[in-house]
Formats: C-alpha cells, structure tokens, sequence
C-alpha cells in the first residue's frame, strides 16, 4: 500500500508537469492548429534560465527559497520572451501556407534552440542547486510524499487556478475564447487576432518555464536535450486529453505522469517511454479526439 | 415523369443526424437514364449534406440510398467508402473547388482514371508494355475529356493556374473520367459569371444529349436550373417541400415561399 | 528618407531585443559543478551587429516574398530558367551521363577516406529519396524513419551473427523487413491526420531505440554488434583499401536502382494516386482511390529503401548500436527532402550532397551543423517551401497535341 501511494503521488507530481507543458501546446493549438514543436526547449530555456540565475546567486553566497522564486520568475519572463519570438519568427510569416509548412518549421526551430543552447552553454548535465528545504510538518509522510513534491503540486494548482480564471473571467481570455471559436469572425469583430496568438504563446510559454524551474530543482540537473523528451511526452499528454481542451490537458497530463509511474513501478523501468507511446497510439486509435476533445467534421 | 425509362439512383426517406441537429429529414428522391435533375433551395436547407450522404463522405442515420446500375444488380450506398461509391458510377465535384492544385491539369484528370484502371507497384517498377500501352491509354482518354470541357489548351498548366471558370470545368472533366453513369454537380456555376455560366450550361446539356450519364445538380442559379433540369426537387430545413418539373415548381406556392426576401432570377 | 530612419529604427530595437533575449544564455556560463562564472561580454557585441544586419535581410527578403506571391497570385506563371532547362529531356540524359561518368571513376582519383565520405553522403541520398516517398510524394509526415533504417541495419547484423547470412541474401531480406515494419507501422494510424501522424512516427522512432536498448538478449545492448562482415567479393578476401572501393561501387549501383524505381514509380498509376493524396485527401478518395490502400503502400515503399540502406550501413561500418538511430538522424533525412525539395526526386539528392558533404569538408564549421539545419528548415519554409529544386512540371505526349494549337 505503501508503495503504491509513493507510486500514485510520483505520478501526480509527474502529471501535473506534464499538464504544464501540455497547456501550452494545447493552447496553441487550439488557436492555430499547429503542433508547436519548439516548446519542449522553451521549457528547457526556462530551466536553463532559472540555473544560471540560481547558480550565480549560490556562487555569490545567496540562497533558500527566495532564490527559487527569483529564478522562477526571470525563467518566466525569458521563456515568453522567446516564445513571443518564435512566433514572430517561425509561424507568422507561414499562417495561410500549406499545413505541413509550419510544422516543419517547428522542427526546425526545435533543433535549432537545442543545438543554440548546447553551443551557448554546455553539452554536460549541470546541477541545480538545492533550494527546497525540507520541510518539518513533511516529516511522517516523507517517504511517500517528498517536501519538493509538495512544492511542485502546490505551485501546480495555483498556477492552473490563475490560468482558469485569466481564460473564464478577463476579456482578454474572452477574446482568446472567441479566437479558439472562429478566428475570421473574432477578427470582424475588432479583435486583434495577432496579439491573441503572440499572448497564447506568451502565456503557454509562461506555463511551460514554471514547469521547467520546478522540474530542475526536483531532479536536481539541467541539460540542453531534457527539453525534446518533455515536450513530445507533454504534446502526449495533450492529445490523451483532447487537443485544444484545457482541461483535458490537465487531466491528459495526469494520467499519463500515473500510467507511467505505476508501470515502471510495477512492470519495468527501462521500458517506461515505450508505454508513453503505446498509450498514445491506443488512444489515438480507438479515440482520436482525445478524453474529453470533441470529434471535429471536416467541412467538405 | 416517363414511366418507361430507367431509374438510376432511388435515395428513400434518407436522414442525416449531427448530434441534435437534424440536417436532412427524410428526403425522397429518384433519378432517372437521361434526366437532368436539380436539387435546389435556400442556403442550409441541407442540400450538400444530402449529396455528401449519397458520395459516402457522411453515413446517412436513415433511409436507403439504392443505385440501378443498368443490366446490373441493385446495390446500397449506405455506409460505402466515398471511393466504392464512386466505382460504382457516381462521380461528383465540389461547391468550393477541390482540385488537385500542384498537379497539372491533365493530370488531374489521369487521376479519375485510376479506379478504372489496375496496373500496381510491381509492374509500375517493371513497366512493360502493358503498363505502358495502359498509361497512353489514360492520357489520350484524360486528353480528349479536356477537350470536350475545352481545356485542353492548359493541358500541361498547373490547375493552380487556370482562370476561375475553367477550374470548374476541370473539376468536371475529373468527374467525368472516373465513367460515372450519375454525375453530381455541387454548384458548378458558383461565382461564374455570365459568359462562363452560359458556357456552363452549353457543356452540361451536351454532356446530357451524350446519353452515358444522368446528372443531378445542385445550383442557386435559377435561370440556369430553369432552362436546362427536367425535374426539380427544392429542399427547405433539411425537408423536401416541392418536386416537379420546371414549370410546375416556379408556380409552387411553397417554393415561392421558401424564396420570399432572397432574389430569385426566375 | 523617413523610410531609412524607420528602418534603422525598427533595427536597433531587434538588436536592443536580441541582446536581451540572448543574454543569460549568451554571456552568463555557469558552472555550477565547480562553482565559477565566466562572464562572455564579447558575445553580446556580436550578437548586437548580427541581429541588427540579420534585420534588415529579412525584410529585404519578406518583401521580395510578398511581391512573388502577388505575381502568382494574379496567375503570372514563374518559371525559372533551371526549370526550363531541368524539363529538357535531352538536357536531363546529357547532364546524367556526365554525373555518372564522374561517380564511376570518383574512387580511382581520390583516396579512401574520400571514398568512405562519399559512401555515406549516397546513403544519405538513398534515404532521401526512400523518405521522399512517404513525405515527399505521399504528403505523409514521418518523424521516425530512421528506425526502419535501424531495422535493415539490425536484421543484417543479426542474421549475420547467428546465421552466418552474407550481404547479398541479407540486402533484399532487410529491405523487405523495412517494408513489412512500414506497413505494421502503416496500419494504426491509417485514420490519422498530419500532425498526429508526426508524433505518433516519432513516438515509433523512439520504441525502436529503447527496444534495441533494452531486449538484450536480441540485441546486446547499447553495446551492439561488432565483427559483421562486410560485402563478400565471390570469396576473396579484400583489404580496406579496396573492400572500400568495392562498397562504393554498390552504393552507386544502389542510387541508380533508387532513382530508376523511384522516378518510375512517381510516373505511375500509383505515384500520381500519392500526389493527389497530399494535393487533397478528400478529392482524392472521391475519384475513387482507396486511401487506406495508397497511405500503406507510400509507408511500405518507403521503408523498403531505408531496409535496404540498412544492411549496407552495417556492412559498411562493421559494427551497430542503438546509438546510430535518434531523432536527430530523422531529422537530418527529413532536412534532406524539406530542403531538396518535397517530391523532387533530383532536389533530394543535391539535398543529400549538400547537408552531408558540406560539414565534412567545413570540419571547422560541423559543430554548427545540427544549428544551421534547423535554421535552414525554417528559412526554407519562409522563404522557399519548394525547396532546391521546385515541382518539375511533367508533360505528356498525346494524340493531335499539335493539331489542337491551331485550332484553340
């Protein structure tokens, strides 16, 4: 039983960052059906942002959670910052163009961030420096649930709280609503249609970097390739729960960060991502549209 | 309508569900050798929905879709794959064009050839004579469809080129190629204007007066449905509120109704 | 005069950006393993100069872009003189025996290690032109093809350990191997469309390495195989020198055969049935085409070709690991046919040439080759979606096609 609840929360924790991640490609998604290739190294970028900026604070004697919450917030703000850019740089110019297109430029601009990374830094595994204490009140149930566990679920929730009341409540997640809806019409409408798509980056970039720093400092290393594996289990996630589905990603996320860590907890580890990737076909055979996506009709 | 002559298509009572939406309603319709017949109404009264059940792109909820190919047994279209339905011999075109835009124009034609003809990977690779003869076979066959609908001076243009008009007689010619005996045109004469609508109108009635196929047609242009179809079916709300023939249908009050505050031409 | 001050101005705030965005990564290397910072204030120079002249270029070229497309779009027709000179058949035979000739006595001119880079660079044309197939032709995105690859190269090694197979038997089992993998890999994600077929082709390309990885006991390992044989030569024993010379031999009679079945294939009843499918899927099925039956036989012919490739790249190499089959060598190939030019049998193999010769002769740039692919995938997007070489324009000869000038 024991083991099974350490199973179920690793999973948890695992799931809600892979629900992160997912958002941002599901948002993205949703607006411009394009699978957006690049942000597993958005996420890496936020990581890699949030070690430089905690390893230059450790290195000049500062510590604890306040550094944490310092490089998460820079994190952030560089990851939109290049997920703004890369929108700019690699989609925009290709809205209108054959659907194959800007895939392809996604790819590209995956490949290239990682190798810019690798080139900028470094090819090693880098060590994050330890900034979650352990806390006391974690103490009796620490060897099911781990105090950066707590913290990763935590931030999680509050951060999957704010994203729902910026899409349900603001007007600018009403225009990002009526964008996902019919993109010609939010534009008669007076909607500026590109700030909406360069925010839905922005925001899933944003997302994507929270995901990042926490992961980092969870498993304690950072390197220029964590980004790919992230992101293509993330866009797994996604697909589970119905692209385009906010909460499907979420709950995509979910089961998958469970579906993985009771196989490799009760079948075999070294097998782990092959049942990342049996799930998905399974799925996608028997429910393309995803958990709780909607079957979409071709117009013809 | 003549009762001596041979019903093609007999689509009874056919209905087609989305989720609550009722977009066809139990529409009877029956096609006949040689007709030229025209399904018209208002915008969203479920007229491409209808034709999309018949061509396999949607599976009808209800009703039965029956094909009478002539000196052959009956068959049910229900639920058959777009590309059965079209070996079987109907063949359609598209309200917004569907061309096949990087391929040139004969070759957009050659491939309605495909399902009539059979040489496969290994005797493409091998390419003896048979494949070859078979190959000239389908340009020459594709060659003379274009001149027919009087393309054949874009034989070798990309379709991605051709004006407006000549992309929709293109689409024709394509349907035509795949030997339909039932040729369904979903608004062929849509954005056309006068000349090429004329132009239209001349090459359906001659594909008619051919005799090998009979066409069903969908159109908003009621000058072009009034002078060339011989039997009319108006659909309203996915129902079927009128059928007849030309006259009868321009002095149906219902139709009148249905038309009141659009313009008609009629 | 206010149009160059706006200019200037539009670039100093990329540079301004630029420096921003690139400045933790850029300037700041943190060791956080020996606890040092290195502060690289250079970089920030170069990265200011390069963002703003890269600036004004990419206007440059969006506009010139923008104008293309205008003239397309009013259906004025360009047509570059290459193209005109490419749809020259006598042109096309004249250049071709040339090329060949070249390549017949490449490896008496140069040395082995020549030889060797050139071996590679034709492997790398083979699987372009297999890949060109599935995405190029068929229009059906495949992010995991090296794993077929991996499969030939697999089913080799294997067959030779434990069979004691030689080359020649081994070469049509492996490409028949790749096929029958394309078509098992082909059946689930028929109903798939285009994005979802990427991922779930990566998510297979992946499978395949951890496989191998893990499944010792069929594989050894991420240790691999090693000592398999190369190319017998009717059983005499050959020395690197020539044993070399010889595997380049079969490599070129291994294009030939490519280019020969791949042109006849595009030229075909089923090559034109690819097209259209790409062109669009739902036209394409009501002109009667089975799609079911055209997407497997894209998957399968692709694959056959990289099964193939695979048994020389084991034999070549003499030894295999799980390692020689990442993403990173899909996306190399997917490079080869994007940057080729999508269903351009002759752009993908300048395509192959070009990304596989170029970093080995530029040793001083290769680090940066994995940078500039990706780069280059992007920019041909923009600004070049056709490639090296655009859609050949194919021509038919008919009955009266002269008569008809007259008359039309």
């Amino acid at each position: 039983m024991e083991y099974f609840l350490e199973l179920f929360f690793g999973g948890l924790t695992r799931g809600s960052i892979y629900a992160l991640i997912a958002l941002g490609y599901t948002m993205v998604y949703g607006i411009i059906q394009l699978i957006n290739f690049a942000h597993g190294e958005i996420y890496m970028i936020g990581a890699f942002v949030a070690l430089i900026v905690a390893g230059v604070c450790t290195i000049y004697g500062l510590s604890g959670v306040s550094i944490l919450i310092l490089a998460g917030i820079i994190a952030v703000i560089y990851a939109s910052a290049y997920g703004y850019t890369l929108e700019k740089i690699a989609y925009r110019p290709l809205r209108g163009a054959p659907r194959l297109s800007p895939l392809i430029s996604a790819i590209g601009m995956s490949i290239f961030l990682q190798n810019y990374v690798l080139l900028a830094q470094t090819s090693d595994f880098l060590p994050f420096p330890r900034l979650i204490p352990d806390f006391a009140f974690m103490e009796p149930v620490a060897h099911i649930i781990g105090s950066p566990e707590l913290v990763i679920l935590v931030t999680t929730f509050i951060t999957m709280i704010l994203l729902t009341l910026l899409i349900k409540k603001t007007r600018v997640g009403k225009a990002m609503r009526a964008t996902q809806q019919d993109m010609n019409m939010a534009r008669l409408v007076g909607i500026n249609v590109d700030r909406i798509i360069s925010l839905t980056f922005v925001i899933g970039s944003a997302l994507a970097a929270i995901g990042g720093v926490l992961v980092a400092s969870y498993i304690g290393q950072v390197n220029f390739y964590i980004g790919f594996l992230a992101g293509v289990k993330a866009f797994t996630a996604a697909v589970l729960g119905g692209i385009g589905s906010i909460p499907g990603a979420v709950l995509g996320g979910l089961v998958l960060g469970w579906a993985e860590s009771f196989a490799a907890g009760y079948i075999s580890s070294a097998y782990e991502d092959v049942f990342t990737f049996g799930l998905l076909v399974v799925i996608l055979i028997l429910r393309p549209a995803g958990i709780l996506g909607k079957a979409s009709k071709q117009k013809v | 309508m003549a009762e001596n002559k041979h019903k093609l298509l007999e689509v009874k009572r056919l209905t087609m569900d989305f989720g609550g939406l009722r977009a066809v309603d139990s529409v009877t319709l029956e096609v006949y050798e040689g007709d030229i017949a025209a399904l018209i109404g208002p915008n969203g009264a479920g007229k491409t929905t209808f034709f999309n059940c018949i061509t396999g792109i949607y599976n009808p909820t209800k009703g039965d879709i029956l094909l009478h190919p002539k000196g052959l047994k009956t068959r049910r279209l229900n639920g058959l794959k777009p590309n059965k339905v079209t070996e079987m011999g109907l063949a359609r075109t598209f309200q917004n064009i569907r061309l096949f835009p990087d391929m040139t124009v004969l070759e957009n034609v050659m491939i309605g050839r495909h399902c009539r003809t059979n040489s496969g990977i290994f005797r493409a690779i091998v390419r003896g004579r048979g494949v070859r003869e078979e190959e000239q076979q389908i340009i020459e066959s594709s060659y003379q469809l274009l001149e027919k609908v009087g393309l054949a001076k874009f034989a070798n243009e990309f379709s991605k080129n051709l004006p407006y008009g000549a992309q929709r007689r293109l689409e024709i010619a394509r349907a035509m190629a795949t030997e339909p005996f039932l040729l369904l045109l979903d608004e062929p004469a849509a954005g056309m204007n006068p000349q090429e609508t004329t132009d239209l109108e001349q090459l359906i009635c001659k594909i008619s007066a051919e005799g090998e196929m009979a066409i069903l047609l969908i159109e908003h242009d009621m000058k072009l449905v009034m002078n060339i179809s011989n039997s009319i079916y108006v659909m309203e709300y996915g129902k079927k509120i009128a059928e007849g023939a030309p006259r009868e249908i321009k002095d149906n009050p219902k139709v009148i109704e249905a038309y009141l505050g659009e313009e008609t031409d009629a | 005069m206010t149009d160059m001050l706006q200019n200037f101005k539009k670039s100093i705030l990329v540079s301004i950006w630029f420096v921003f965005l690139t400045f933790p990564l850029m300037v700041v290397r943190v060791n956080t393993m020996n606890q040092v910072v290195v502060w690289r204030w250079t970089n920030l120079v170069w990265v200011a100069i390069g963002s703003f002249v890269l600036s004004y270029l990419w206007r440059y070229m969006l506009a010139r872009q923008q104008v293309r497309k205008k003239v397309a779009d009013e259906g004025g027709e360009i047509r570059s003189k290459t193209q005109l000179l490419l749809e020259d058949m006598s042109f096309r035979y004249k250049a071709m025996g040339i090329i060949l000739l070249a390549a017949l006595v490449f490896p008496l001119v140069f040395d082995t290690y020549q030889s060797t880079i050139m071996i590679s660079a034709l492997i790398y044309v083979v699987l372009g032109l297999g890949l060109n197939i599935t995405v190029g032709l068929a229009g059906l995105l495949d992010l995991g093809y090296v794993a077929f690859f991996g499969v030939g190269a697999y089913s080799y090694a294997l067959l030779n350990h434990h069979f004691d197979l030689g080359f020649w038997i081994s070469l049509p089992i492996g490409g028949f191997l790749g096929c029958l993998f394309g078509v098992l890999l082909g059946f689930p994600i028929l109903r798939l469309r285009g994005d979802y077929l990427a991922i779930v082709t990566l998510g297979f390309g992946m499978i395949f390495k951890v496989v191998m990885e893990n499944w010792d006991s069929l594989s050894f390992g991420p240790s691999g195989i090693a000592n398999i044989d190369k190319p017998g030569f009717f059983g005499i024993d050959l020395n690197l020198a020539n044993s070399t010379i010889y595997i380049y031999y079969i490599m070129i009679g291994m294009v030939i055969f490519t280019i020969l079945v791949t042109t006849r294939l595009r030229n075909s009843r089923i090559g034109r049935a690819w097209i259209a499918m790409r062109e669009d899927e739902i036209a394409c099925v009501a002109m009667g085409i089975d799609i079911a039956r055209t997407k497997l036989s894209a998957y399968a012919l692709g694959a056959f070709w990289a099964g193939m490739v695979g048994v020389l790249f084991a034999s070549k190499t003499t030894f295999i690991n799980p390692a020689s089959f990442t993403f990173m060598e899909s996306a190399i190939i997917l490079s080869i046919v994007v940057l080729g030019g999508m269903g351009s049998i002759l752009g993908v193999i300048i395509g192959a040439f070009f990304l596989i010769l170029l970093p080995e002769y530029m040793r001083a740039f290769s680090e940066y080759r994995m940078l500039a692919f990706g780069a280059a995938m992007v920019l041909m997007m923009i600004f070049r979606p056709q490639g090296i070489i655009s859609n050949l324009r194919q021509t038919y000869e008919y009955k009266g096609s002269k008569e008809k000038i007259n008359n039309g």
